[in-house]
C-alpha cells in the first residue's frame, strides 16, 4: 500500500531533517540488512542536495547511525562517526553526480567487508524520511522496505521463481510485490519479494537449497 | 472465488476520500485509521495507540523547545520560542496569548530540531512545529482531549496521504511549499474536524491553507532547517488556523483541494533547482546568508 498514515506523521526522529537525516539513517539500515548486519568498510556517495548541503543536516551522521544499526530517534546519531571508528569500521565519504535520472536526494554506499562480495546500494531519500531502493549491485530495483523484503542473488534459470514461489505457498507467506531482474541470458540475476510477514529462518534455510540460488537476505521492516 | 475479498478504505484523491466518507458515515479520521487497519489486519487500537505516542513525542518537543536558551550549533537560532512564550504571557499581547503561544509553540519544535533533539517529522522535519503547535493550543484552549488530537493526526496524516501519492513533501523535490504548505494544509483539516467540520469542510481547510503557500521555495541559509524554517513554522502554525476559520465559517472554496494539490506539484516541477534545498539561491546567496556557507561533501577522486 503506497503511504501509510505514519509516513506522513512520523518518524519519531532526531533532527534536523526527514530527508536529509532520518531518511539517511534508514539508508544506513538498509544498507546494514543487506549485507547481513556486518560492514568492515563502508564507502559513501552523495548525489544532489545531499552532496551541497548534507554536511550542515548530518546527512553523514545519519547515515552511519544506519550502518550501526540505530533507530531513527537514537540521540548518539550526532556522535555516529566517532562510535563506527571506535569500532573499526573504516569510512569514506564523497560526492558525485549519479545522473538526473536519480532524485535530488541520493546516496550510493559500496559496503567491503573480507572474503565476501562487494555490495553496493543506491538509495533515495523521497521526504518525510521515506526511501526507495533504486539499485542494488548492477541492477535497479524499487522498493520501500516498508514490508517485510527478500533479496535473492541467483542466476537466470527455467523456474527458478516457481519454486521459490512455491516454497512461499508452502509457509502460507503471501506475496505482495515482486520483481526479478537479470543481467545477460543464463547470468547473475536478483530477485526482490515483498511479503506481508516475516519469514522463520528455516525457510530462507530451505530457500538457499534451491538450484541456482546464491544468497538469500531477508530485509526487516524499516520501523 | 471462495475467499473473501479485504474490504479496501485506499484512495487517491480528495474526491474518492470524500465518497468513502459518505458512502462508510466515517470522517476522515475513521477512514485514514479503517484503512491503516484492513493493511495490517490490526485493531483500531494498535494504530491509535502509536499516534498517541506520537503526539506525546510532539508535546514533549514542545516543552523542550519552550526551555531553550542556547544557541544551536550552526548558532542561527535558539532561545526565541521562550521569548514568544514569555511575550504570550504579558498584560496584552498582540491578538490575545493563544495566537502568540501557537508562534511559540511551532518556534519551539523546530529549535529542538535545530540541536539534534527528537521530534516527529509531520510529514518532515523542517515542517515538523505547524501540526503539533495546532494540536496542543486545541488541547488547551477547546479542552480537547490527548486521545482527539491522538485521533486528528489520523485526519492529518488521512489528507497527508492524497499529497503524497499526488505530489510530494520533499523541499529538495518541491520546494517548500511541499513541506510547510503540506504541514499547514493537513493541520488545517486536523483542526477543521477536531472542531466539529465536516470532511467537506477539513478537505476545503486544506485547499485553503496549501493555496496560500503555493510557490514558497526551499532557500534555508546554509542548507541549514533553520533559517527561515524555525520562524516560518511559527507563523504557518497560525496560518492552519486561518484556514480552519475559513472552512468552518463556510467561505466559498472555488478550487477544491484535488486541484491544489496538482497546482503545488506543477509548481515544484518548474521550480529552479537553485531553489530547492541547494543553499544556491535566494536567502542563502545573500550578503547575511552567506556568512554561513554551506556544508556539503567533496566530489570524489576519480
Amino acid at each position: 500500500m503506497a503511504f501509510s498514515a505514519f509516513d506522513v506523521i512520523g518518524p519519531n526522529m532526531i533532527g534536523p531533517s526527514s530527508s536529509h537525516t532520518a531518511g539517511a539513517v534508514r539508508i544506513g539500515l538498509m544498507a546494514r540488512a543487506l549485507v547481513g548486519n556486518q560492514i568492515a568498510e563502508a564507502e559513501i556517495i552523495f548525489h544532489g542536495s545531499f552532496a551541497a548541503t548534507g554536511k550542515g543536516h548530518a546527512t553523514d551522521r545519519g547515515i552511519v547511525a544506519g550502518l550501526l544499526g540505530f533507530a531513527t530517534d537514537d540521540e548518539r546519531l550526532k556522535d555516529s562517526i566517532e562510535i563506527a571508528t571506535q569500532q573499526g569500521m573504516k569510512l569514506s565519504f564523497s560526492s558525485a553526480d549519479l545522473g538526473d535520472q536519480f532524485h535530488p536526494n541520493t546516496a550510493r554506499i559500496y559496503i567491503r567487508n573480507p572474503g565476501k562480495p562487494e555490495l553496493r546500494t543506491t538509495v533515495s531519500s523521497i521526504g518525510g524520511g521515506m526511501i526507495r531502493v533504486v539499485g542494488i549491485d548492477r541492477f535497479p530495483t524499487d522498493f520501500s522496505g516498508e514490508l517485510d523484503t527478500l533479496v535473492l542473488w541467483h542466476y537466470d534459470s527455467a523456474g527458478f521463481l516457481s519454486k521459490v514461489t512455491t516454497l512461499l505457498a508452502c509457509v502460507e507467506a503471501n506475496i505482495a510485490e515482486i520483481h526479478t531482474a537479470r543481467r545477460t541470458r543464463g547470468n547473475d540475476a536478483l530477485s526482490i519479494i515483498e511479503v506481508d510477514a516475516p519469514l522463520p529462518d528455516d525457510v530462507i534455510s530451505v530457500m538457499h537449497r534451491i538450484k541456482n540460488i546464491d544468497r538469500v537476505i531477508q530485509l526487516p521492516r524499516l520501523a | 472465488m471462495s475467499q473473501e475479498k479485504i474490504p479496501s478504505y485506499d484512495y487517491d484523491t480528495a474526491v474518492e476520500l470524500l465518497a468513502l466518507c459518505k458512502q462508510t458515515g466515517l470522517d476522515i479520521a475513521g477512514i485514514a485509521l479503517a484503512r491503516e487497519c484492513a493493511e495490517r489486519a490490526c485493531p483500531a487500537t494498535t494504530p491509535l495507540e502509536k499516534m498517541l505516542e506520537h503526539y506525546r513525542v510532539m508535546r514533549a518537543s514542545i516543552r523542550k523547545g519552550l526551555e531553550i536558551q542556547n544557541l544551536s550549533p550552526s548558532k542561527l537560532s535558539g532561545g526565541d520560542a521562550a521569548k514568544l512564550y514569555a511575550y504570550a504571557q504579558t498584560a496584552a499581547p498582540l491578538l490575545g496569548a493563544d495566537f502568540a503561544r501557537t508562534i511559540a509553540y511551532g518556534f519551539a519544535v523546530l529549535e529542538v530540531n535545530a540541536q539534534f533533539g527528537r521530534i516527529v517529522a509531520t510529514p518532515t522535519a523542517g515542517s515538523a512545529g505547524i501540526v503539533p503547535a495546532c494540536l496542543a493550543i486545541l488541547e488547551e484552549t477547546r479542552g480537547i482531549s490527548e486521545e482527539r488530537c491522538a485521533r486528528a493526526l489520523f485526519t492529518a496524516a488521512g489528507i497527508g496521504i492524497i499529497i503524497g501519492k499526488n505530489a510530494c513533501f520533499s523541499g529538495a523535490q518541491g520546494g517548500c511549499q511541499a513541506e510547510v504548505g503540506s504541514a499547514s494544509c493537513i493541520a488545517a483539516a486536523a483542526i477543521t474536524e477536531a472542531c466539529g467540520g465536516t470532511p467537506e469542510q477539513a478537505c476545503n481547510a486544506g485547499a485553503f491553507a496549501l493555496m496560500n503557500t503555493l510557490g514558497l521555495v526551499c532557500d534555508p541559509i546554509g542548507g541549514y532547517v533553520e533559517v527561515p524554517c524555525v520562524s516560518r513554522n511559527g507563523m504557518f502554525a497560525v496560518h492552519s488556523f486561518l484556514a480552519a476559520t475559513m472552512a468552518l465559517a463556510g467561505a466559498r472554496c472555488v478550487v477544491p483541494l484535488d486541484d491544489v494539490i496538482i497546482a503545488m506539484r506543477d509548481i515544484g516541477r518548474r521550480m529552479p533547482r537553485s531553489l530547492k534545498e541547494t543553499a544556491l539561491a535566494g536567502l542563502a546567496q545573500t550578503p547575511s546568508g552567506l556568512q554561513f556557507p554551506p556544508q556539503g561533501f567533496d566530489a570524489k577522486q576519480q
